[in-house]
């Protein structure tokens, strides 16, 4: 894990460099929305993460409930505030994009209440972490919740399926060829894979922060403290 | 380059402000993200340090005190 994480942070920090530079400065506005459109390139890689994020998260809750493995329930914990900012600024850049292209911040629109709910369940996960102060409870309460709440990623996913919505179908598909102009769609892809790695980053640092501090009494705790 | 200048690339066509403003959001949300961690790791070997520094004193007083 230690080398992975400079790893990860280099290839993220040039994936991010060139998707903003690209989809910035680089990709031609689109004829209907003019250059607010840009800002789809935040905003669909923090709905993807979010929802990404979770699924990690509820596996992580499985598996700490199944095997009692004390690092998932650790990933499980870290991964609660870390999607729900991921949440939030998909939810912010949407509410920003909205207004010029719909005229509204907010619709209580089917994928739109979804990704709140999904804002609301992280905050809930964190919370149950956070205030219980038993660690073995505070970890079965955080997993339970993650695991029931995991029907909401497929509601977030099809909502634009399965209701009338004002949001737009997904850009990308596993089957098909995306509906965009690859000038448009080749920066977002890269902001997404950027993304991804820059979760893998910030999900590494909390997580071991976490461990450090369920482990304080352990005799590596204190070699590592005096040894810095 | 899809701009012209410095100011139509700022102006972004009109929607300057909407893009820049969930710009800056994701950079905060992006900076708190790594600053967090690693801020709670400083805090806590700080913390500990001087747990370890503590008992050390006092370990120090007890066997000064039963050389006496």
């Amino acid at each position: 894990m230690g080398k992975l994480l400079p790893g990860f942070a280099v290839v993220a920090l040039l994936m991010l460099i060139t998707g903003l530079v690209w989809g910035l400065a680089i990709a031609p506005a689109d004829y209907q929305q003019g250059n607010s459109f840009r800002i789809i390139y935040i905003h669909v890689p923090a709905a993807i993460l979010a929802q990404s994020c979770y699924l990690l998260m509820a596996v992580a809750g499985l598996v700490s409930l199944v095997w009692k493995m004390k690092v998932a329930d650790m990933v499980g914990k870290s991964c609660a505030p870390i999607g729900a900012t991921l949440a939030l600024l998909a939810l912010a850049t949407g509410a920003i994009w909205g207004k010029p292209t719909w005229g509204t911040w907010w619709v209580w629109d089917a994928r739109l209440t979804a990704m709140l709910i999904l804002l609301f369940l992280y905050i809930g996960v964190y919370t149950l972490h956070s205030t219980i102060d038993n660690e073995l409870n505070a970890g079965k309460a955080g997993a339970v919740l993650s695991l029931v709440g995991v029907v909401n990623i497929p509601i977030i996913k099809y909502s634009v399926e399965w209701w009338n919505t004002l949001h737009q179908g997904s850009t990308f598909s596993v089957t098909e060829a995306p509906k965009m102009a690859p000038e448009m769609w080749m920066p977002l892809l890269v902001m997404v894979i950027g993304f991804y790695c820059f979760f893998a980053v910030i999900l590494m640092l909390r997580t071991r922060t976490e461990i450090l501090e369920r482990e304080k009494r352990t005799g590596w705790v204190k070699e590592l403290v005096e040894a810095n | 380059m899809y701009f012209d200048s410095l100011a139509d690339f700022i102006a972004m066509g009109g929607h300057g402000l909407y893009v820049w403003l969930a710009y800056s959001i994701a950079l905060v949300i992006v900076v708190f993200n790594i600053a967090s961690p690693i801020l709670r790791k400083r805090q806590f070997m700080a913390n500990y340090r001087k747990r370890l520094q503590r008992e050390q004193r006092l370990a120090q007083r007890q066997t000064s005190e039963t050389q006496k």
